[in-house]
């Protein structure tokens, strides 16, 4: 599987997509922290980029790769090697690039900053690691759409379907039931369904973190009393955790019956 | 040396293979004939354990090869389409493939023979189809094993690595290997193959050498008498 892993990333690292990634999270990074002065501030502006954009890529890269990559797979399933082994290191490779993309890309410029001297540096960090998770669990359900799906286009549609579904969608239709729903107590609905949208449960991980949160009312308070303790904390990531194991498991399912 | 047997694919509705039977002994070269979309290619990759048989067994070396990946170390395929990840240079790809496989290969004797040396630093997507078919062959000869699988290899070959192909095959053949050859080009057929397997609906239609299959069809010529195996099924 390291073997597989390493030359997907080789590969992957060559293209020119992943420095155009990387370069625009550069970018950003400084231009925020040139408009905003303020690391803290520059935080709460890059989350709402984050949070939409790399499921977005980590989505069109996972069905990208696996389609253009399909031939190939071919030649490596031919080979004395496990089908798991295969497709587990090629998804490791292509998450594991893009979050290097993510974390290089934006690390640089806060560090060069002064990252380490200013209070924001366990709030972004998070950034980071919430990145991160959503660009394996992204990559993780595109892998399972493609594999899921032999039409190219159709597969494409699907994956993007996914991501705009979790983005905006759900939102959609949450805020509408809350709203429906109005005379009911909806704290712990919207709790169990922020769990069951990655997005969100990444969007209000952060900003809880962060010093907005009283914005937020009363829903706010319920929600500061679960994910502000060290347990909702321990909590929100083991379900990031889920997230991305649980795609994994249908993939090696699936893996077992597909013929290609 | 393998063994088909009674082996049933179906994707959807259509019926791919259908009870097929089928023994293939070592040594020689055997072309695995039949119209378009007969189930050649599916037959092969159901060896290879990419396509998985919803009925039926597999024998290799009399062990069955259903959900096993130890036994392709002992077997070497040349895919159809020659596509490769475009960022990665030849010899990085050839450092890969021998990297995956725990085995002596010799590429730099058919890198020299398929002049592939002025290639090997060039990054695959950069390379022509006819080089990318090369560069499959190399990787495909390069090991030492018993079975040899060509599906459709002289795709996009110029005359001379045709010719290099061809002496390459009977090169292993003579070392007492088996070749399995599915191809559409019958003089490359004529040129190479020992025994003919013709396939068509899903069975075996016809197992013999050339000469037999031309007495069979009372034709002299195998394009025509493959053409005539063709049509009678049509008719």
């Amino acid at each position: 599987m390291l073997k597989i892993l390493k030359y997907s990333f080789y590969d992957l690292m060559r293209s020119r997509w992943s420095y155009v990634y990387f370069l625009f999270y550069l970018l950003l990074g400084f231009v925020l922290l040139f408009l905003n002065n303020d690391v803290n501030k520059a935080v709460i502006t890059l989350m709402n980029i984050i949070i939409v954009l790399t499921p977005l890529i980590g989505t069109i890269f996972g069905v990208m790769y696996y389609y253009n990559s399909k031939e190939f797979t071919e030649l490596l399933l031919a080979q004395p090697i496990n089908r798991s082994k295969i497709f587990m290191g090629q998804y490791l490779g292509i998450s594991i690039s893009l979050t290097l993309s993510l974390v290089l890309g934006l690390g640089i410029p806060f560090v060069l900053y002064g990252l380490f001297k200013s209070t924001a540096i366990f709030n972004f960090s998070l950034l980071l690691v919430v990145g991160s998770f959503l660009n394996f669990i992204f990559v993780a359900l595109s892998y399972n759409i493609a594999l899921s799906t032999e039409n190219k286009i159709k597969g494409f549609g699907y994956a993007i379907l996914m991501w705009l579904f979790l983005a905006v969608i759900y939102d959609g239709i949450f805020l509408i039931s809350l709203v429906m729903f109005n005379e009911y107590p909806l704290d712990k609905f919207s709790l169990v369904a922020t769990m069951f949208n990655p997005i969100d449960l990444s969007r209000i991980l952060i900003l809880l973190k962060l010093d907005i949160s009283a914005l937020l009312g009363y829903t706010g308070a319920v929600f500061r009393k679960f994910f502000g303790t060290n347990l909702g904390m321990v909590l929100s990531m083991l379900i990031l955790v889920f997230w991305v194991l649980i795609p994994i498991v249908r993939m090696n399912f699936k893996l077992r019956k597909k013929d290609f | 040396m393998i063994q088909f047997k009674n082996l049933h694919k179906r994707f959807g509705k259509l019926v791919v293979l259908d009870g097929l039977d089928l023994n293939i002994k070592k040594g020689g070269i055997f072309a695995v004939l039949g119209p378009n979309g007969s189930g050649k290619t599916t037959l092969i990759k159901c060896l290879l354990g990419m396509v998985i048989p919803q009925k039926g067994d597999i024998f290799y070396n009399d062990k069955s090869v259903l959900k096993k990946w130890n036994y392709r170390n002992e077997l070497n395929y040349l895919p159809q389409i020659a596509n490769f990840p475009p960022n990665l240079s030849v010899l990085e790809l050839i450092q890969m493939v021998k990297n995956l496989r725990p085995k002596e290969s010799n590429e730099q004797e058919l890198i020299d023979l398929f002049g592939l040396n002025d290639s090997l630093n060039k990054k695959l997507g950069n390379l022509s189809g006819g080089t990318k078919q090369k560069v499959n062959l190399v990787l495909t000869f390069m090991f030492d094993s018993n079975l040899i699988i060509l599906d459709e290899p002289t795709t996009g070959l110029d005359p001379i690595s045709l010719i290099h192909l061809k002496e390459l095959i009977q090169k292993e053949k003579a070392k007492g290997k088996t070749i399995l050859i599915t191809t559409h080009i019958m003089s490359f057929v004529n040129e190479v193959a020992d025994e003919i397997v013709f396939i068509l609906d899903g069975k075996i239609y016809f197992k013999g050498t050339i000469g037999e299959l031309k007495k069979q069809t009372n034709n002299n010529d195998l394009e025509h008498a493959i053409a005539n195996l063709i049509s009678k099924q049509y008719a």
